[in-house]
């Protein structure tokens, strides 16, 4: 194959670490290079000294046999190396054309944008993607996914000879997921190469040719991807070999922790009937937009709900707001770590303590301050939490980390039933697995725990049973013999729906 | 795009409410029935004097709110607008007082104004000051300078070499009206249209994103402040013409209500969004509103609590139809 970019050691420090250490690897003309590692591997500080964002302390990168260096992400895109970042980069108050067209929108005479030229350049660039929304369409009118595969086609749209990725199906659905996919082999078939960074080992497999793995700023190694199983990538990956999903059966007691029954919430989901008993792990799946996160978030008093009920230990529960909910015991973990879990400027400690102060607070409302230093750094080490000191802001801690922190903050407030929402996205493998670690010791002290997540492995290795959401509703129900990947999808996309058996059966 | 080949249709009651999610739009129909009903209610409303008025009135308002908008859309913004204009107008007045001739005299004032929006400029691009702080700042610096420079006393007896460009008449028409409309014509159709203006509602929207992009934000930052000072100082030396005299206090107070009007047309203090003729036509709102209140008997007091409400007014209902937007999808 063709070499399109030659990496030779590039090393970048920061003070007090070596971030990457003299990494060298070269990408062929119209490859997908897998790039794996855990959180603090080195692989986000290399791929935006690629794209880049950063300068490297030394090595050299040679594009297409020619030696370049950039001095801003703007110099790697003109050299036609592209970076297509995880945080959006587009302006929700303007028109789709105008974010694809950024600055470089058509024009006439007195650098006036010719309207009419960019809308329709911009549907036949759509349309060439296989895409049909209005290129006058506001981009805040879209949804996340939307936005997020919108990020991915405005990156391509500078026809880049190298595409970097960096987790790009991270709020993805399954379909949205296969479109991207499709897309990038696509691409590939016309030259473009690709950098793809990714947590989601299944994604090795689906996409890329080759794989190269970093430890610890270093690089592993690397390998045809036809030619290793997911087992030799962790291995390399972590430097020993661990078992990732190892199922151990709740130990389920008999009684009932959680009930909902006939809960509805207009236009987003409806009539949901389910129990949850103690100490069960019970997964619930489904397409972004099947309701599932909704169902959580009108559960936890966050949202409102039109209808139904829901019961804690056999007590009908009224709950209006999420203070309420966690007093009672019902706790919802959200998906959106940054934007709705953690106060990302504020030290470790108060995060962890946020939603339990109510314990800390003397008779007369003063917070107290010497348990809630023991009770962060009894925390920060049950669950993992890598810092100096308790003290640390949030924000500097790697992602892993920080959703360590928002595992901790809600098991902290020692709850009876709790609705976990992805709570390994975007997280390295060590994190991952110790967080299920975490998830099944919860279980075995019986704590109900409804696990949501777009990761079907994470689900068969962890859950007891699984409910599955279409369009607002259950639309079935997979027990433990029965699991499989094909099922669950098949209930989610709604080409089956087992509900009213499986009502017949447990309701 | 969980359903790629879903085509989004528009009916013409779409169409029609397409028209009126135009904050311009919906001004333009509240002033017109406001008109109606003022033309009614009062004999007088409909009379050239007092639309000409009304005019002058907006001819300072306005023309700042052109560059305020810009601003605005950009994620800036500027409290020493005020401050600027007067500082404008006593710098060209001591200049005339020293004998220096007009033409020389309004050069040297807009240097003055420039320099002040540089100095905002370079302080907030440069060095990522926060905008508010530094223009607060700057807006009681400016307004004490100048108190220094002129010894407390307003600069009085200004030659009709000068005055004639604020007192001046074509077609009977006064000049700062001229200067108003023609801001407004020309200011809407660069921010709309014209990608270098455009860039604003980019580094608005996502200062990262519009630096990838290629745009020079910190450069756009810059001439921003130093677009809408040299703005202020026009204002303040018309205003000044007209008077006759260069006022200390004049201008006080008059950051807010552009930024009101601005907001009142559509712009947000977040940034990437705002327009030039919504900003003018919030301008002419508020405008119209004192006018109508004063023809109508009210009180003079009633006008600021009026206008604070439509403020409000305003932004409540911005957010009920974003909801509304968002609920629909």
């Amino acid at each position: 194959m063709e070499e399109l970019l030659v990496v030779e050691k590039i090393r970048k420090s920061f003070p007090g670490v070596l971030a990457v250490a003299d990494v060298s690897f070269t990408l062929g003309k119209g490859e997908i290079l897998a790039l794996i590692g855990e959180n603090g591997a080195g692989k986000s500080t290399l791929s935006q000294v690629l794209g880049g964002a950063l300068r490297p302390d030394s090595g050299r990168i040679l594009l297409e046999g020619r030696e370049v260096s950039f001095a801003s992400p703007l110099e790697a895109i003109h050299d036609g190396i592209r970076m297509m970042f995880q945080e959006l980069s587009l302006v929700g108050s303007l028109s789709i054309a105008e974010n694809i067209f950024a600055n470089r929108q058509p024009v006439g005479p007195l650098n006036s944008i010719r309207w009419k030229k960019l809308h329709q350049e911009t549907t036949e660039f759509l349309q060439r993607f296989r895409v049909s929304l209005d290129p006058r369409l506001l981009v805040k009118r879209l949804v996340k996914g939307e936005q997020q595969i919108l990020e991915f086609l405005k990156a391509i749209s500078s026809g880049p000879k190298v595409l970097i990725l960096d987790e790009p199906t991270s709020s993805l659905t399954e379909t949205e997921s296969a479109y991207l996919m499709d897309n990038i082999r696509a691409l590939r078939a016309e030259g473009m190469s690709f950098i793809y960074i990714t947590h989601k080992l299944s994604e090795v497999f689906k996409i890329s040719d080759r794989v190269i793995v970093m430890r610890d700023g270093r690089y592993v190694g690397s390998r045809e991807t036809a030619q290793c199983t997911e087992r030799d990538l962790v291995a390399m990956m972590v430097g020993r070999d661990i078992s990732n999903s190892a199922f151990h059966p709740s130990a389920t007691e008999d009684g009932e922790c959680l009930r909902i029954e006939g809960l509805s919430r207009r236009g987003v989901f409806a009539d949901i009937s389910f129990r949850v008993r103690k100490g069960e792990i019970l997964g619930l799946s489904g397409l972004v937009g099947s309701g599932r996160t909704e169902l959580a978030r009108s559960v936890f008093g966050m949202d409102p709900k039109d209808g139904g009920k829901v019961f804690l230990e056999g007590r009908l529960l009224h709950v209006g707001n999420p203070s309420e909910a966690i007093r009672q015991g019902i706790v919802y973990l959200t998906e959106d770590r940054k934007e709705l879990g953690l106060f990302l400027d504020m030290p470790i400690r108060d995060n962890l303590v946020a939603p339990s102060l109510r314990r800390f607070t003397s008779a007369l409302g003063f917070v107290q301050m010497k348990p809630i230093n023991g009770f962060a750094a009894q925390k920060m080490q049950e669950f993992f939490i890598a810092a100096p000191s308790a003290l640390k802001k949030v924000r500097k801690l790697s992602g892993g980390n920080q959703q360590k922190c928002l595992v901790a903050t809600w098991v902290g407030t020692e709850p009876k039933a709790i609705f976990l929402d992805e709570p390994t996205r975007g997280v390295d493998v060590a994190s991952r697995a110790e967080i299920y670690v975490k998830i099944q010791e919860l279980a075995r002290r019986g704590v109900g725990i409804v696990l949501i997540s777009s990761d079907l492995p994470e689900l068969i290795g962890l859950c007891d049973r699984i409910l599955v959401m279409h369009q607002g509703r259950l639309a079935g129900e997979v027990r433990r013999p029965d699991f499989s990947e094909e099922l669950i999808l098949s209930y989610a996309t709604g080409l089956q729906s087992g509900h009213s058996e499986d009502r017949a059966r447990h309701g | 795009m969980g359903n790629p080949q879903e085509v989004r249709k528009h009916s013409l009651g779409e169409r029609v409410a397409a028209v009126f999610a135009f904050r311009e739009s919906i001004l333009i129909l509240v002033l017109l029935v406001g008109g109606i009903i003022m033309t009614a209610a009062s004999p007088v409303f409909l009379t050239w004097p007092n639309l000409e008025a009304i005019l002058l009135g907006l001819s300072v308002e306005g023309t700042i709110a052109v560059g305020m908008v810009i601003l605005l859309v950009s994620g800036g913004l500027d409290l020493s607008v005020g401050s600027t204009l007067a500082f404008t107008g006593v710098v060209c007045g001591l200049a005339l007082t020293a004998g220096v001739p007009s033409v020389i005299a309004i050069l040297l004032a807009l240097l003055a104004a420039f320099t002040v929006g540089l100095v905002n400029g370079l302080l907030i691009a440069k060095l990522k000051m926060n905008p508010f702080i530094i223009t607060l700042g700057m807006m009681i610096t400016i307004r004490g300078l100048l108190l220094v420079l002129a010894g407390g006393r307003a600069v009085l007896n200004l030659p009709d070499s000068f005055t004639v460009i604020g007192q001046g008449r074509l077609l009977g028409i006064q000049y700062p009206i001229f200067v108003v409309i023609l801001m407004t014509v020309f200011g809407d159709l660069l921010l709309r249209n014209t990608r270098f203006f455009r860039q604003n509602y980019y580094i608005g929207g996502k200062e990262q994103a519009a630096r990838l992009s290629g745009i020079k934000v910190d450069f756009l930052k810059v001439f921003n402040y130093c677009l809408i000072a040299v703005i202020s100082g026009i204002s303040g030396l018309l205003i000044t013409a007209r008077f006759g005299s260069a006022s200390l206090t004049v201008g006080s107070g008059i950051e807010l209500r552009v930024i009101t009007a601005a907001i009142i047309g559509g712009a947000s203090l977040n940034g990437g969004e705002g327009s030039v003729l919504g900003a003018i036509l919030g301008a002419l709102f508020m405008g119209i509103l004192a006018n109508s209140l004063n023809l109508l008997g009210v009180d003079v007091y009633w006008q600021n609590l009026v206008t604070g409400l439509m403020l409000i007014l305003a932004v409540v209902f911005d957010m009920i139809n974003e909801k509304r937007k968002e609920q629909r999808r």
